[in-house]
């Protein structure tokens, strides 16, 4: 006797939970040939709004713990990828090998990142040379809530996009490419699995012309990513909205992320703070 | 009913058998009541409606053994101007060493003062400190006194000694209303909080309050709506009007607005005024501040751009 498979109820991802989009709609999601995968949850605007307050509240103890820490758990989300890699290669779509490239680059694009957790402040901070008798350090600090419009690649470009955001200490609320959300949805099963605490990460599967805007008006978010913003009129109604609270904005950018990435994505969502410490001479 | 309601404080037994003799709860009926008109989908000019109407009823509130003069008085001008052109709230509630301050504070603002008194939150003393307590807040010039009831001995079944307390506490009041806390956390069961409604409203009590706030948990749906069932009966019975004020875990404006639902629902319109209806509260202002920012900017609005208290 044949057995009727489980298949996948793909959510969205807020606070660490996997719930349904509150306005219970959802979407069909199908391959590159047309072919039916899943129906995806299509996000509303109240759902973009929980997200921001699960991230605001994970803010604190994220960007809190050390980025020695940091480090370890987005190394912890490469190792958990990486023990996946059948199943991203297979939700990926396009050829197998290519599929398979694209995730070994995205494990890879982790561990780069991870790498960078206890090193920036380092490179982008600086000891300043003040005439006065002071120590004076700059020193650069997560900006807080950010919400990212994610790319269409739908896993390298995704992490590309993610880890640079969080490795600095910031939480977001991601927007997943509307065509390809599947493994968006796996990937956040493996950032449930991972350590990471729940609201640093928030992932929502919808349309970027309905949550965007709201995203980029809301004045509880710090940072815009419109990497993945194809409409050129939408970017610039969400730039337009952004300016309001002075959020920090990465403009729409067509990247080749098997490129080197550069330090370019996590500066764009640091500030920097400066202290004068009198020497005592 | 009513000729019988004269002297059922006669004695221990007759209060007794008149408490006992109110008609139970039904517990799933209640919870099943509450959750359904929380569904209650209240949006754009009705919303824009509620959320004033329930700024307006806020008793905004801090009871903190860190409390401050400075702090009341901060509380104190955001209670005036919420800010936004929002409406004034209803009433400040403080304990009641800082309660001269408030009154200097508010003075002609058209803001009320509430106390806490009798020992709160736990309310364990003797009935003189309860009365002096209250006497004190009183002359100091609180309009409004919030006191606790003596769970021990209610749920001992000693109802005459709550009673008394109640009405002890109320002659010291004067002139001031009285707020009496049931702190329904404490009594377990909704038969018993419709019990304590009654025995504060037969004692003299002009509002009956769900809780301390300090006590876990506080004003639930269910248990506001057998309050609000009671004071509805007790004014159909007597003629004599008492308010409600939930307070303790109200922190949200949807929390807020499936209050007023509430009272819409159950006793009707005539308690949907700040004069018979209080919210008690200190973070949910703001909740509703930015809900009402929102309404009119279009935008989600954030914490960074309200005060803190």
């Amino acid at each position: 006797m044949s057995r009727l498979s489980v298949r996948k109820t793909y959510k969205l991802y807020i606070g660490g939970a996997f719930p349904r989009s509150e306005s219970g709609r959802s979407y069909p999601v199908t391959s590159a040939k047309g072919d039916f995968l899943a129906n995806a949850s299509l996000a509303s605007r109240k759902d973009a709004r929980d997200a921001v307050v699960a991230a605001r509240k994970a803010f604190p103890g994220w960007s809190g713990a050390t980025a020695y820490n940091r480090g370890q758990i987005l190394y912890r989300v490469a190792e958990m990828l990486e023990g996946r890699r059948a199943q991203f290669a297979e939700e990926h779509g396009g050829g197998k090998r290519t599929a398979l490239e694209s995730v070994d680059a995205a494990v890879d694009r982790l561990v780069w990142y991870a790498g960078w957790s206890d090193k920036i402040t380092s490179v982008h901070g600086a000891a300043n040379a003040v005439a006065g008798p002071y120590f004076n350090l700059s020193a650069p600090e997560p900006t807080g809530v950010v919400a990212v419009v994610a790319p269409a690649d739908p896993l390298l470009g995704l992490v590309s996009v993610v880890a640079p955001v969080i490795v600095t200490g910031n939480t977001c609320v991601v927007v997943a490419s509307e065509p390809s959300p599947l493994a968006a949805i796996t990937l956040a099963e493996v950032l449930a699995t991972s350590d990471l605490p729940g609201g640093v990460v928030n992932l929502l599967t919808g349309k970027q012309a309905e949550l965007a805007p709201w995203l980029a008006a809301h004045m509880d978010v710090n940072g815009l990513d419109l990497t993945g913003v194809t409409d050129a009129d939408l970017a610039l109604r969400c730039e337009q909205e952004a300016a309001e609270n002075l959020k920090r904005v990465l403009r729409p950018v067509q990247e080749d992320w098997t490129a080197d990435p550069g330090i370019g994505r996590m500066t764009r969502f640091l500030e920097t703070k400066t202290v004068w410490h009198p020497k005592g001479v | 009913m009513t000729t019988s309601l004269a002297d059922v404080a006669a004695s221990g037994a007759t209060l007794r058998a008149f408490l006992h003799g109110l008609p139970g709860v039904d517990r799933v009926g209640a919870d099943q009541r509450a959750a359904t008109l929380g569904t209650r989908s209240i949006k754009t000019s009705a919303k824009a409606t509620a959320i004033d109407l329930a700024i307006s009823m806020v008793d905004l509130t801090t009871l903190e053994g860190a409390d401050t003069a400075g702090k009341v008085r901060a509380m104190c001008t955001k209670a005036v101007r919420p800010g936004g052109g929002a409406p004034k709230v209803a009433a400040v509630c403080v304990y009641p060493d800082l309660v001269a301050v408030a009154v200097e504070a508010l003075r002609g603002s058209g803001v009320r003062v509430a106390s806490v008194a009798t020992a709160f939150p736990s309310g364990r003393t003797s009935l003189e400190v309860k009365v002096t307590d209250t006497a004190l807040a009183v002359a100091a010039g609180a309009d409004e006194i919030d006191m606790v009831i003596d769970r021990g001995a209610f749920l001992s079944g000693d109802y005459l000694k709550v009673y008394e307390e109640i009405v002890a506490v109320k002659a010291a009041c004067g002139q001031a209303h009285l707020k009496v806390i049931l702190e329904t956390g404490e009594l377990s069961t909704y038969d018993n909080v419709r019990r304590a409604s009654w025995l504060a409203m037969l004692a003299g009590a002009d509002f009956i309050k769900t809780s301390t706030g300090k006590v876990s948990p506080a004003a639930t749906l269910p248990v506001t709506l057998v309050m609000l069932e009671a004071v509805r009966d007790f004014r159909d019975a007597t003629g004599r009007q008492v308010g409600v004020k939930p307070a303790g875990g109200i922190r949200t404006t949807k929390d807020a607005i499936k209050h007023l639902v509430l009272v819409n629902e159950t006793a009707g319109d005539d308690w949907l005024t700040p004069e018979w209806f209080r919210l008690g509260a200190s973070s949910l202002l703001n909740d509703l501040l930015m809900q009402r920012q929102k309404l009119t900017t279009g935008r989600y609005a954030g914490p960074d751009y309200f005060t803190l208290d």
